[in-house]
């Protein structure tokens, strides 16, 4: 996989405007089971990305990566800035500058475990996670499809939140009340995904 | 009291503004000028939310060589505090704890467990007896 500056910089353009585009729709979702931010916050977060998008994408895409989690970290003011954060700042401290496929896996994998420790949660718990997995073993199934592959799977995996019980974040405080709403956390990554599939 | 020894420092972080610094003001009434306080709130730019920015800087207003203790309301506040601590200098970051604790009350009797000259853990421990 060669990433070269161009593509890193229409990668995290995709990312920062694709979430930024839907803002309102995930504060929409998080005003049915959270605090109603969620949107909000995360566009802060990656309106400071593209704030900083010629320093970023000048690094090479580990540092490119981590400063993108640093931005999110410091400016997005809840519970998803550590989180998608962290997300970031692993994928950049786990790839090398020209990865492979099974280098990105690999990265995506470590990625999970870290947003799983900072979160003290797993897969299950009707969060960000419960799209994040599904997405992994997606990618390691599947073939030379998988731009057109793995936004499908995010989107199921989204869906599949619905019925979930929440057992993390604000929305663990409504307990049975979060069932039948979607997951916003899991309905960024998986707007994400479909950014990075489709850049 | 003081005489013992470094005394914990309290660092209070809310989504609001408001809640954190009259949660201080409380404190302060408690346990008066002798133990180190700092407190934020609100998200970078304003409106409800915590600012990782805000609570290293907080962190450093109270710092204490004895340590400090965070108290924190929901969600964004502990994730958002944990983060910090994580980026504190490696030589301050086992000095500093999240406690598990309602944020009014913890803070109060986690300040005054400090001022009485408790170590670190000890003010932890107190202040988390407060969540059932």
């Amino acid at each position: 996989m060669q990433i070269d500056a161009a593509v890193q910089r229409g990668l995290v353009l995709a990312v920062a405007e694709a979430i930024i585009a839907h803002a309102n729709e995930l504060t929409a979702l998080d005003q049915a089971i959270g605090d109603g931010d969620h949107g909000i916050n995360m566009k802060r977060g990656f309106e400071a990305v593209l704030a900083d998008l010629d320093a970023i994408v000048a690094k090479p895409l580990p540092q490119a990566l981590q400063a993108v989690g640093m931005a999110l970290v410091m400016k997005v003011g809840g519970a998803s800035g550590p989180l998608f954060g962290t997300l970031f700042l692993t994928l950049g401290k786990s790839l090398p500058e020209r990865p492979t496929r099974a280098d990105a896996e690999q990265a995506l994998a470590a990625a999970i475990d870290a947003v799983k420790a900072r979160g003290k949660s797993d897969v299950g718990a009707k969060t960000m996670l419960d799209a994040l997995a599904p997405v992994l073993d997606a990618a390691r199934a599947a073939g030379a499809d998988w731009r057109a592959r793995l936004p499908e799977v995010a989107d199921a995996a989204v869906a599949a939140t619905a019925p979930m019980k929440a057992l993390r974040g604000r929305a663990s405080f409504l307990g049975e009340r979060s069932i039948g709403h979607v997951d916003p956390g899991a309905r960024s990554v998986a707007v994400m995904v479909r950014a990075v599939c489709t850049a | 009291m003081s005489d013992a020894g470094p005394i914990v420092g309290i660092v209070i972080v809310s989504h609001s503004p408001d809640v954190a610094k009259g949660a201080a003001d409380m404190v302060r009434q408690m346990v008066g000028e002798e133990v180190p306080l700092a407190w934020c709130g609100g998200a970078p730019g304003g409106g409800l939310g915590t600012d990782v920015a805000e609570i290293l800087a907080a962190i450093g207003r109270a710092w204490s060589e004895a340590g400090v203790a965070i108290l924190v309301d929901i969600g964004g506040a502990e994730t958002n505090s944990e983060m910090a601590i994580e980026l504190l200098p490696e030589e301050r970051r086992g000095r500093v704890v999240v406690c598990d604790a309602p944020v009014v009350e913890g803070a109060v009797i986690a300040a005054v467990e400090a001022c009485g000259g408790a170590p670190l853990a000890e003010v932890q421990v107190v202040a988390e007896s407060l969540t059932a």
